[in-house]
């Protein structure tokens, strides 16, 4: 059983919500990034969203943007990418998603990216800006890999498109809050927690919240609506905002378990 | 199209392997009603009419096909004309399209347009368009351009337009499309997003073409017209290729042979050029899957040209899948030999033209040179060159020219 799927039923099972965190790829760079995942998934991340660092992020918000170039000044690319979630696979158990733009997966060779991301330990991929309508060839990569696509919903989605995003999801559906890139904050609890109860009338998967949640009262307000509430920019401002020498692992930690109690409160 | 052998994009927007529509999700529903919204409209004689009514009224089209009688004989082969888009309203093509997009956001009740904008041409136009509907307009560009088309930025803030500079990125094109693609996300149920070239995603590169098109449609009524025959080559430049889908499209079912000049900047053995076609290799960038300047890794490579208007790593799907069928032929022109032919425009016919459009006439000028006099080559000067003149001054003293 892909270990997504685990998470999600022994979560529901000691009725708790997952906290699927963020993190960019090789940010600041590649051992340190090692050391900040490592941490992460001991500190309460249920499922880990790894982000492979992309020169044109265009659905991400400017903390997510300076990250990638980060990590792309540090070296880091898809290659290196696979090779810490392959490295972290032999250490942690947390299920890991692959975050990640067309361009870099398509350019290196879908079949190859699902072999070597499946050798890797990986078990989900979401690719930020490939609609099912264009999916296809990557499906088709994927087949017979133990590798959930993960889907993704908006605000703008329509209910017959809901659906249809709905049925094809793999391992869960993740649900964006609120128009607009990641990291921009302001969401109104009672509109999210209305569109979250509506989606998940008709989704058979767990469906997850990201795009806006970024403190421990979000999580708190956000927790009880939806199977699980995804946060990046949140901890990713941690590592850039941290001063020269910081501790960054412990700093990324310390923001996990905010989350982590307002989830649980 | 006279014949229906060439009958792309498929219904779901795909040119061959390319084209499609690479966005995230929270864009799709707006994709999909622009799409519905532009197929009434294009069936639409009302619209349609007035479409062409400002074209004619308003951007001062049809524009004229001009012999290029003193260059010709200069380079002693083929005889060029040109098809004078520099002649439209705001001193380039770009109008053409901006005009029918703007008709469209109007149609579908946007009070608010946003646009990106290299060289500035497809930010005054839009501006320029906001200003005539009485709509709200920010042109995204990036801070390197804005520095190199000063008087654009001047005549967009003039307009009533927002000019918002990009740094992030590389500060060019690239980034500026990036940066207008983030604002739409997050104003997608107010904004109307006018993409200035053949690119973007589905329906973006078709209606464009389609709106663009009318550049051909003149051409080849004048040619016929004026010359008593088609032309042998058409030649247009290639940044992301608006200018030359539109001289080129009426075109595909005649014995015409087509060209597109790339920028080739320093050279495309070096690595500072914009070739995506002659240079690049297929990936997907800005909403479609098409020709790149890309690393073995899929990360998106800086463009090079002298100018603006061409610097971009990518390039229309259409014009990707052209090329595989091997309709249309891609070559480089160097930023070198964009100001020579500049400078042969200028001198021997009194036409002072774009950077972009100079491209063209380096291609058109060295296919001519190859040809007998009894050929006739159709070239698109899709801009005037006001805007580069502070630009071109500045290498050409650089360079000893």
């Amino acid at each position: 059983m892909n270990r997504i799927d685990q998470t999600f039923t022994s979560l529901a099972s000691a009725n708790r919500k997952a906290l699927v965190a963020y993190l960019t790829a090789g940010d600041p760079d590649f051992d340190t990034s090692l050391q900040i995942l490592q941490t992460a998934c001991a500190s309460g991340v249920d499922v880990l969203e790894l982000g492979v660092p992309f020169s044109d992020p265009t659905c991400d918000g400017p903390i997510i943007q300076v990250a990638s170039d980060r990590a792309l000044k540090a070296g880091m690319s898809l290659s290196k990418t696979i090779r810490l979630a392959a490295e972290l696979r032999r250490t942690v158990q947390t299920p890991i998603v692959l975050f990640s733009y067309y361009n870099p997966l398509f350019k290196y060779g879908l079949e190859r990216v699902a072999k070597e991301i499946s050798e890797a330990g990986v078990d989900g991929l979401l690719v930020v800006d490939l609609p099912p309508e264009e999916a296809g060839p990557l499906t088709t990569a994927l087949t017979g890999k133990e590798i959930h696509l993960i889907r993704l919903a908006a605000p703008t989605t329509k209910p017959d498109r809901i659906r249809m995003l709905a049925d094809g999801a793999g391992g869960f559906l993740y649900l964006i809050t609120r128009l607009g890139v990641t990291g921009t904050g302001g969401l109104d609890y009672a509109d999210v927690a209305k569109h979250a109860a509506a989606v998940k009338a008709v989704c058979p998967h767990p469906v997850c919240l990201g795009f806006g949640i970024s403190t421990g009262a979000d999580a708190r307000a956000l927790a009880p609506v939806a199977d699980g509430l995804i946060v990046g920019s949140a901890l990713v401002r941690v590592i850039a905002q941290a001063p020269a020498d910081s501790d960054l692992p412990a700093l990324v930690a310390a923001k996990i378990r905010e989350l982590r109690e307002g989830m649980d409160a | 199209m006279k014949s229906s052998t060439y009958t792309y994009p498929d219904k779901s927007g795909h040119f061959g392997c390319y084209g499609g529509r690479y966005v995230g999700e929270t864009l799709m529903s707006a994709l999909m009603d622009l799409e519905t919204a532009w197929n009434e409209a294009k069936n639409d004689p009302a619209f349609m009419g007035e479409f062409r009514s400002m074209l004619k009224n308003y951007a001062g089209r049809p524009t004229p096909l001009d012999f290029a009688e003193r260059l010709s004989n200069h380079i002693g082969g083929a005889r060029i004309y040109l098809k004078r888009e520099d002649c439209a309203h705001t001193g380039a093509h770009k109008i053409n399209n901006v005009v029918g997009q703007g008709l469209l956001a109007r149609r579908m009740g946007k009070r608010s347009v946003i646009a990106e904008t290299g060289a500035g041409q497809h930010g005054v136009a839009t501006a320029t368009i906001a200003a005539r509907f009485g709509m709200s307009c920010k042109v995204f560009m990036g801070a390197e351009d804005v520095r190199r088309q000063a008087p654009n930025v001047l005549r967009m803030r003039l307009l009533g337009a927002e000019v918002v500079p990009v740094t992030s990125g590389t500060s060019t094109l690239k980034d500026a499309m990036n940066e207008a693609l983030r604002y739409w996300v997050a104003e997608v149920e107010n904004t109307f997003y006018i993409i200035g070239t053949v690119s973007g995603p589905h329906p973006y590169p078709a209606m464009v073409r389609d709106l663009q098109r009318v550049i051909g449609d003149e051409a080849r009524q004048q040619m016929l017209d004026q010359v008593g025959r088609l032309p042998d080559l058409l030649v247009a430049c290639v940044g992301g290729g608006s200018n030359a889908m539109g001289l080129f499209y009426p075109f595909l079912d005649d014995p015409c042979a087509m060209l597109g000049a790339e920028a080739a900047g320093e050279g495309l053995n070096t690595p500072h050029h914009a070739a995506s076609i002659t240079g690049g290799s297929p990936g997907a960038l800005h909403g479609a899957m098409t020709y790149l300047l890309q690393n073995d890794e899929g990360q998106i490579q800086e463009a090079w040209s002298i100018s603006a208007g061409l610097d971009y790593p990518g390039v229309g799907p259409e014009h990707a899948l052209l090329h595989d069928l091997g309709r249309v032929r891609y070559d480089g022109v160097t930023d070198l030999e964009a100001v020579e032919a500049f400078k042969l425009l200028c001198k021997f016919e009194g036409i002072i033209p774009a950077l972009e459009s100079s491209h063209a006439l380096a291609a058109a000028i060295r296919e001519a040179a190859k040809r007998p006099k009894d050929q006739a080559i159709l070239v698109c000067v899709s801009g005037r060159g006001d805007k580069d003149l502070d630009h071109i001054t500045a290498y050409m003293k650089a360079h000893n020219l």
